[in-house]
């Protein structure tokens, strides 16, 4: 399906806006997401990872970015940052290690920017 | 007849959740966000108001994609909070005010506001975190007001322009303040302020327009209402349009409004934290 004629993009550097398109390209791997909110789904997730994006449908990209843990990858490939916060949660990594993974940085680097964002 | 006697903001970061279940008020980190909190416990135990209309946006735990409503209202006995996926240490349920609800959608739909009601709505750190800052112990504590959750879409777009979040906090005020019992009710707006979590732009924090949108809601609240949706993504970062939970508790306070307290602090985990207490006037 194309939108071309309702592009709402706008056009700011290192930023998704998440609309409609993105929401139905997204829409396999943010379900998959959302179902981490219970543990039950964690565990089954865990136990065999594959399965889990097959339940789910994901397309090979979004498999691949999965596999590889790739913030940035994952949003190319539609999904959702709060939903992919839940996904990160199952490898502990906090806001700040998915912030310094997108930047390029370390998390010790990321907190840094931070703290320096507060100084007049 | 029922009041709104003032709104209060606060952010919602789930980091403050754990800090709160570990005791970090006095940690270096953390106490200069935690001291933003005495003046408005002191207010709220002077006004003891007896309902709490909380005003967040689902972050992934109440609703999905499947079905996204711009605007719901809860309208239940009392309101779950469940595992977000994260370990956040889970909540006892939260009691609701369902006969308020009811004719808070009873009204803002004779108003021409559409909107969703909800007879089960779980709750996550939006709605969660507030409730814990605003008043210690929970259930605990014997002034925690019943609560009305009302969230607003601000995780796929379109989401709601400021001018319309503004005229949702308006319309709500009309309906509480036509409900007929004698009650005090209190309107958080919480999220926000600046931040971004998704992209290479992840971190970005803007203190300036933080200030500017803090002076803003005071004073001229219409005067937000020309930020457009794409501009608030830019300068406020890409979760930074919570802020317009902000604009919907504004436009619930009346026209004029006290300001009886504020901080700001960055950063909090990614974000910039402001929280203020507005006293009504009217």
């Amino acid at each position: 399906m194309e939108f071309s004629e309702f592009d709402h993009h706008a056009d700011i550097p290192g930023t998704t806006i998440f609309d409609g398109k993105q929401a139905m390209k997204g829409y396999a791997l943010n379900k998959m997401c959302y179902s981490f909110n219970g543990q039950a789904a964690r565990d089954e997730y865990l136990a065999d990872p594959e399965a889990y994006y097959e339940k789910f449908g994901l397309n090979e990209q979004q498999k691949q970015a999965c596999r590889d843990k790739n913030v940035l990858a994952m949003i190319e490939a539609g999904g959702n940052i709060y939903y992919l916060a839940k996904f990160a949660g199952i490898f502990k990594l906090s806001v700040q290690d998915v912030g310094a993974q997108q930047t390029g940085m370390t998390t010790e680097e990321f907190k840094q920017k931070l703290l320096d964002a507060g100084k007049r | 007849m029922a009041k709104i006697i003032g709104g209060i903001t606060t952010s919602h970061i789930p980091a403050v959740g754990n800090a709160i279940a570990q005791g970090l008020f006095e940690d270096p980190y953390w106490k200069p966000f935690f001291d933003g909190y005495p003046p408005v416990h002191e207010w709220l135990a002077k006004q003891k108001p007896d309902v709490v209309i909380n005003i967040y946006n689902d972050h992934g735990l109440g609703f999905f994609l499947d079905k996204m409503p711009t605007f719901a209202i809860g309208a239940a006995l009392e309101y779950r909070n469940e595992d977000e996926g994260w370990g956040i240490p889970q909540l006892p349920p939260f009691p609701g005010a369902p006969e308020l609800s009811w004719h808070v959608i009873e009204g803002m739909v004779a108003d021409h506001f559409d909107i969703t009601s909800c007879q089960e709505l779980a709750v996550d750190h939006g709605f969660t975190v507030p409730m814990q800052l605003f008043w210690p112990g929970l259930r605990n504590n014997p002034d925690m007001p019943k609560a009305i959750p009302i969230s607003a879409n601000t995780v796929q777009h379109p989401i709601p322009t400021l001018s319309r979040a503004l005229a949702f906090g308006r319309a709500l005020r009309k309906a509480v303040e036509s409900y007929p019992e004698d009650i005090k009710v209190v309107v958080l707006g919480t999220g926000g302020l600046s931040h971004q979590l998704d992209g290479q732009r992840a971190g970005f924090i803007n203190r300036e327009f933080d200030e500017y949108c803090m002076d803003k809601i005071v004073t001229d609240p219409d005067a937000l209402t020309k930020i457009s949706r794409m501009e608030l993504v830019e300068k406020a970062g890409a979760q930074g349009t919570e802020f317009l939970m902000w604009m919907m508790m504004r436009g619930a306070l009346g026209d004029k409004v006290n300001l009886l307290h504020s901080n700001y602090h960055i950063p909090i985990s990614n974000t910039g934290a402001g929280t203020m207490l507005l006293e009504c006037v009217d």
